[in-house]
């Protein structure tokens, strides 16, 4: 415990199996004084937050700094969760090295929760028992005398259900008293260790138990000689430990008969689980859940979207005309612009999983997929990501969080991008219609929305594709398990579901945000300045046509000849775009997707629509020039003439390639700083945009080759 | 030998041991312990995993890897 301006700060590690309530228990404690982070190297979700409390007798004021542990079922961890509760509560050079523990358990399960409880005791160090969710331990019939239990075990012990908890003067007298009690099995591991050549380094710790899970962890991937004789003395070590949880459990719970006979979870379950109708059921709330994303997150976008865009015209009104309006006009507020439109869509789409995840449904979710996902290298808990993936990369691959197994997760992360999400739509509108003039009906089919249909499912093909191949190539020697505990059903809580779409958009604009907003002023400034003086003169032509089109607009000049002087204006714009080194890129890139039908144009095109893919509409507005109204945008680049060839630029040919680049390729820088994010290194997102970028230009190539 | 994959739906056995010694570690941890009651609720829609209830709790699990729990 440190001390530090007057205030005791105490650390408090809440530690117990998933599904204990821990979350629940973790929000109701510190309310929005929670932070969202990392554990040092890993990426396992960290969240901590703060209380502050004073004493009643000194007034000593006291701030205790809560991290919420990842839920383990023991402290030999069996995944990559696991293994960092373990760290944190048994390496005292850990700097979330906890001062008490509170060990959150399940009263409902609880001769299963003891034996994590029983393990953190025998580490030696100040805990308080949580006995959580005793509504439902009631109704299922367990009596639990708590003054009874404490004695048994030696610490102190709360009773809870998680939902209404507050720092109560019971908790904290708790807290600041318990002192920890060995659980009279250390005497048996000093032995274990002095006896063993399996250990390197030698005891000094006060707590013999607390170097012995240190070294089984260290030792898992290293030693298989190691490996056996850790296994071997975790097992007998479990079934001694549920031999004493026996005994103490007659001696401080009764059990009556359940309330109700048959339980409305048990209901529930009957249907939702059932041969039928639980897969309808769940394509059912999978539709829900996309319509809810798709469609309820498109007025809060279009409003943030209109925000910034009068926004940044009234600045651009304001501002003196220049470079440095044009980098806060065209270049941070379009970026922040392209960060912000998300946060619907992350918001609902995380506040849905939250309360699918709350009620327990998940857990069904994983277990009734799990057979299909299972063939593709994929798991039960892959659905969620890849369906989300429909309305956007971004947030479905944070979701992918929920699979524990790292290759699985991994494949995941790297598949769902291939999900057409809703930026692609846009461009898919547009080009099918430049494709398409007149739509043909074909009776009842509508051959327009016939092509859509088939660029989505062509996605999801890919996507399960390439996972099928990604199964092969990844190697890993973790191990599939799928043995899941399904919980019981209970009313999802809103403070949860409220605080973790909170956190999750905090998370996004912060990480995600930084990098977006990088690469948005990179593109900026590579439109606005370009090589040799061909740049700048363009730049001052477009001055000078703009103080004439002032000057005409005053004299009351006609209609057509102002409509005359701003295409003028426009196709200097198009030169200006042709000009910069935004410009010189796509004619760079023109040699290498010259055999895709693309010219120089669309180069451009696909290098700025990597800010999100739908920029290329305004993009393919601002270079041939069309803003018109009396001429759309569709028509104009229907009509565009290749000046080389005399063909048309967007033949039925290019068009089709156009758009299976798009099907493909992985045009989305947040979709790449999200990979980032979550694998933590540059690798997998590098490894994404090449193999991506590879299948859209042979996808495109073979399209254009064959067709033209 | 019989194990937890050979019982029928709606089915109750204890357990007796496990044949896996890593899967072994997963399952003494969620509570299925050698002389526990096992119950075979039902198979998951897809016919796999599928459903068991030991004490109060429900668990699911592949067919596999409840071919590596022997019961009576």
């Amino acid at each position: 415990m440190a001390t530090k301006d007057n205030s005791t700060i105490i650390k408090v590690a809440l530690a117990g199996n998933p599904n204990s309530g821990k979350s629940t228990l973790f929000n109701a404690l510190t309310g929005l004084r929670q932070r969202t982070g990392n554990f040092p190297g890993v990426t396992v979700e960290k969240k901590t937050g703060d209380v502050f409390l004073s004493s009643e007798k000194s007034g000593e004021k006291i701030h205790l700094k809560i991290t919420d542990l990842p839920g383990t079922y023991s402290l030999f961890p069996k995944s990559e969760d696991e293994k960092i509760a373990c760290q944190v509560l048994t390496d005292s050079a850990n700097i979330d090295f906890p001062d008490v523990t509170l060990i959150v358990v399940d009263a409902s399960a609880l001769k299963r929760s003891l034996l994590l409880a029983t393990q953190i005791m025998d580490l030696n160090r100040p805990v308080v028992l949580v006995l959580n969710m005793m509504d439902v331990a009631e109704e299922m019939g367990y009596e639990i005398d708590e003054k009874k239990l404490e004695r048994e075990l030696g610490i102190p012990v709360v009773k809870t259900n998680g939902r209404s908890i507050s720092f109560s003067k019971d908790l904290t007298s708790k807290i600041l008293q318990s002192k920890s009690n060995l659980f009279q099995l250390a005497e048996k591991y000093l032995s274990v260790i002095s006896d063993e050549k399996h250990f390197s380094e030698t005891t000094n710790s006060t707590a013999p138990y607390s170097l012995l899970v240190r070294t089984a962890v260290q030792s898992k991937d290293v030693d298989e000689e190691r490996k056996i004789f850790f296994r071997q003395f975790e097992s007998k070590d479990n079934l001694e430990r549920f031999e004493r949880i026996q005994k103490l459990w007659y001696a401080s719970v009764i059990v009556s008969s359940p309330r109700h006979k048959k339980n409305i979870s048990q209901q529930l379950d009957d249907v939702l689980t059932h041969r039928v109708a639980g897969p309808v059921i769940f394509l059912f709330i999978l539709f829900v859940l996309f319509q809810s994303v798709f469609f309820l997150a498109e007025f809060p976008m279009t409003w943030i979207e209109s925000f910034f865009s009068l926004f940044s015209s009234f600045l651009s009104d304001k501002l003196p005309e220049g470079k440095w309006s044009g980098i806060v006009c065209e270049g941070i507020l379009p970026g922040l612009s392209g960060i912000f439109v998300f946060v619907p869509q992350i918001a609902l789409l995380f506040a849905f999983l939250a309360i699918l995840e709350d009620t327990g449904y998940m857990a069904r979710v994983s277990m009734i997929t799990d057979r299909l996902m299972r063939g593709i290298g994929l798991n039960g808990r892959s659905v969620i990501p890849l369906v989300s993936g429909v309305a956007c990369a971004v947030p479905a691959i944070m979701g992918s969080r929920i699979i524990p197994n790292r290759k699985e997760r991994l494949i995941t992360i790297l598949v769902t991008p291939l999900m057409s999400c809703s930026a692609r739509l846009p461009v898919f509108t547009l080009l099918i219609a430049v494709m398409i003039p007149q739509d043909a009906n074909d009776g009842f089919f509508n051959t327009r929305g016939l092509w859509m249909l088939g660029l989505y499912l062509l996605g999801f093909l890919a996507a399960i594709l390439v996972a099928l191949v990604l199964k092969f190539l990844i190697r890993s020697r973790e191990k599939s398990h799928f043995i899941m505990e399904l919980p019981i059903y209970r009313a999802p809580q809103w403070k949860t579901v409220f605080l973790t779409a909170f956190a999750k958009v905090k998370v996004f604009l912060w990480d995600a945000g930084r990098v977006i907003l990088t690469i948005s002023l990179l593109l900026w400034v590579l439109k606005s300045w370009g090589p040799g003086n061909e740049f700048e003169q363009i730049e001052k032509k477009i001055i000078e046509h703009k103080s004439v089109l002032a000057f005409m607009n005053e004299r009351n000049v006609s209609r057509e000849k102002i409509q005359q002087h701003k295409q003028i204006i426009r196709n200097a714009e198009s030169e200006k775009l042709e000009a910069s080194y935004i410009g010189k890129m796509g004619q760079f890139l023109e040699s290498a997707i010259s055999p895709l039908g693309f010219d120089w144009k669309i180069g451009i095109s696909l290098i700025t629509s990597f800010a999100a893919r739908e920029v290329f509409v305004g993009s393919m507005a601002t270079i041939y020039g069309s803003t018109d109204e009396d001429i759309s945008l569709r028509q104009r680049l229907a009509q565009q003439i290749n000046p080389v060839t005399g063909k048309k630029v967007f033949s039925f040919a290019s068009c089709v390639s156009l758009l299976l680049f798009y099907v493909f390729a992985m045009q989305c820088m947040s979709t790449l700083a999200v990979v980032w994010r979550e694998t933590q290194s540059w690798r997998w997102p590098l490894i994404q945009f090449v193999y991506m970028a590879l299948l859209a230009w042979f996808a495109s190539y073979l399209a254009y080759t064959l067709l033209i | 030998m019989k194990t937890l994959a050979d019982l029928s739906p709606g089915n109750e056995s204890v357990i007796k041991e496990f044949l896996d010694p890593e899967l072994a570690l997963k399952l003494i941890e969620l509570g299925c312990l050698p002389g526990e009651k096992i119950f075979f609720e039902k198979t998951a829609p897809f016919g796999c995993p599928i459903i068991v209830i030991v004490g109060k709790n429900k668990l699911c699990l592949r067919k596999n890897e409840a071919r590596a729990i022997v019961v009576d």
